[in-house]
């Protein structure tokens, strides 16, 4: 329940991602059109939409990847940049991006090597790599090399790699989009776990209707052609939450709406 | 015996068998080549017994075996000068190539204004270019070294550079998250991630710089295996000539199983 305090306090923070009146264009093409937002400090936003809505543009426009063609974007109150030479965001991938030389600990202390020669200050997590690798029960497996490690196993190395540095934002693209329904339930626990344990805030990307209402506290729905703002849904359903939830009225309520949202739009 | 003990005894019979036919595989897979050789080997010598062919023409292998036996101590005197102009030449080609490559990866321009002039010196044929060196260079080791180096250098120049591109999209994302410098991307990204390439070109190479060192031996050394087979044929001694050939061969081998050796020691992805 640790989380739902840090989000209880964020009335009085500053906002973890604000976006004011952000577009994204490429080219004549626009990704995001106006779209203005606040993310508060601590929260688990799961960002819900159709093909083509924008929700890897956001992520991207927020992790400092593509710029705004117009609007601001400010990460904890600094811009994107600012944000990302701090390492105050991580990033997860749909596809885990391990190096495949290293092994499983080396991956995780990839971020921790990098700008250190350069003598840049790099914040680093209380845990040790190894109590990370741990944190995402991946125990006894850090000098495995990722082609010997299943696909869930590799995203989890990517996780504990990505909360290496503290982070303050997670932004996760899909990142359990190529796994098994077993595997992807397990994750989606474990990465509550994680999320309780450390506080952080979450964006996370998402194709499943029941992982983003299973996740989050509430669900960003966005709107496609131009990408924008659709709706956000607050879900009531208390934490920790438990793949049993799954199977309540209330769970099958607001999936049945977000379906009814998805397919208005 | 109980109904258990006999199904266990037959799974450990299966077993057994199974083992056995594992190994008979593994036995069959060396043996078929190995016996397919001494076939060919056998063909040959009878067949040049039989048709009376002079020895000048085609030595029997037997002749061959011995003068590998007799002329040993005067082969391995040939051996060494070609061995170090090899390994020399490889040495020198190959790191020339991975330099420019890591030019070309940085430099657009760089890469514009030379790639076409490597592809020209690409397309001179090394029997042709050979003479030209061994006027410029000397006759000395100098030119063999250059020869060597230069037949290893394009396919290493082309694979190193593919290497290098060979990045996926999203490590560069990743190391743009950690804002990583250019150097850090250079040498914990790229520069891992073009090895594998790196050494399929080594491989190649390793069996092309001795035919870049006899080559040069050919235009002009009193010394090498290269010298050797002129040597040996203009004196129509075609057992040594044979004997040489084996050895030029043998030596491409042998470098060849030492860059494997070390790829495998270094690529364990």
């Amino acid at each position: 329940m640790v989380a739902i305090s840090t989000n209880a306090a964020a009335g009085t923070q500053v906002p973890a991602a604000s976006l004011r009146n952000a577009w994204v264009k490429f080219g004549q093409f626009t990704a995001i059109q106006d779209i203005s937002l606040e993310i508060g400090a601590g929260a688990f936003y799961s960002i819900l939409g159709p093909s083509g809505c924008g929700k890897s543009t956001l992520l991207r426009l927020v992790s400092d990847l593509i710029p705004p063609a117009a609007g601001e974007v400010s990460v904890f109150g600094k811009t994107t940049e600012a944000a990302r030479l701090a390492r105050e965001f991580a990033f997860v991938f749909q596809d885990a991006t391990l190096l495949p030389w290293r092994s499983a600990l080396k991956n995780v202390e990839l971020p921790l090597e990098i700008g250190r020669s350069r003598g840049i200050d790099i914040p680093v997590s209380d845990k040790t790599p190894l109590e990370l690798l741990e944190l995402v029960g991946l125990k006894g497996r850090e000098n495995a090399l990722p082609h010997e490690l299943s696909g869930g196993m590799r995203q989890r190395v990517a996780i504990a790699r990505a909360l290496v540095c503290q982070p303050k934002l997670l932004l996760m693209d899909e990142p359990f989009g190529a796994l098994d329904e077993m595997t992807r339930d397990h994750l989606n626990l474990q990465l509550l776990k994680v999320w309780e344990e450390t506080g952080v805030t979450i964006l996370f990307v998402t194709h499943s209707i029941p992982e983003a209402v299973f996740l989050g506290q509430k669900v960003l729905m966005l709107k496609a052609h131009p990408g924008r703002l659709h709706e956000i849904v607050d879900i009531d359903l208390p934490y920790p939450r438990s793949i049993a939830q799954r199977d309540t009225p209330e769970f099958t309520r607001y999936s049945a709406h977000l379906r009814g949202l998805l397919e208005a739009c | 015996m109980t109904a258990i003990e006999t199904t266990l005894s037959v799974i450990q019979t299966d077993e057994a068998a199974e083992i056995a036919a594992a190994r008979r595989n593994r036995v069959i897979a060396v043996a078929t080549p190995v016996a397919t050789a001494a076939a060919l080997i056998a063909v040959w010598e009878v067949g040049v017994r039989a048709f009376g062919v002079p020895d000048y023409i085609a030595p029997t292998p037997s002749a061959v075996a011995l003068t590998l036996v007799g002329e040993f101590p005067q082969l391995m005197r040939n051996f060494w000068p070609t061995f170090y102009e090899s390994v020399l030449g490889f040495v020198v080609g190959n790191l020339a190539a991975v330099l420019i490559a890591v030019a070309f990866v940085h430099s657009r321009l760089a890469e514009r204004a030379f790639f076409p002039i490597a592809v020209f010196i690409n397309t001179i044929p090394i029997l042709a270019i050979a003479p030209i060196l061994v006027l410029i260079f000397g006759a000395g080791l100098t030119a063999k070294v250059v020869i060597a180096a230069l037949i290893c250098f394009f396919p290493t120049l082309v694979n190193m550079v593919r290497g290098l591109q060979a990045v996926s999209p999203q490590a560069l994302e990743l190391a743009r998250i950690l804002s990583a410098s250019k150097s850090e991307v250079f040498w914990k990204i790229r520069l891992p991630s073009s090895l594998p390439f790196l050494f399929s070109a080594l491989k190649i190479a390793a069996t092309t710089c001795v035919i870049g060192a006899i080559v040069g031996e050919w235009v002009g050394a009193d010394l090498g295996l290269g010298a050797l087979i002129l040597d040996a044929t203009f004196n129509f001694r075609s057992a040594l000539l044979y004997a040489t050939v084996f050895l030029s061969s043998g030596l491409s081998v042998l470098l060849f199983v030492a860059v494997s050796v070390v790829e495998r020691l270094v690529v364990r992805w």
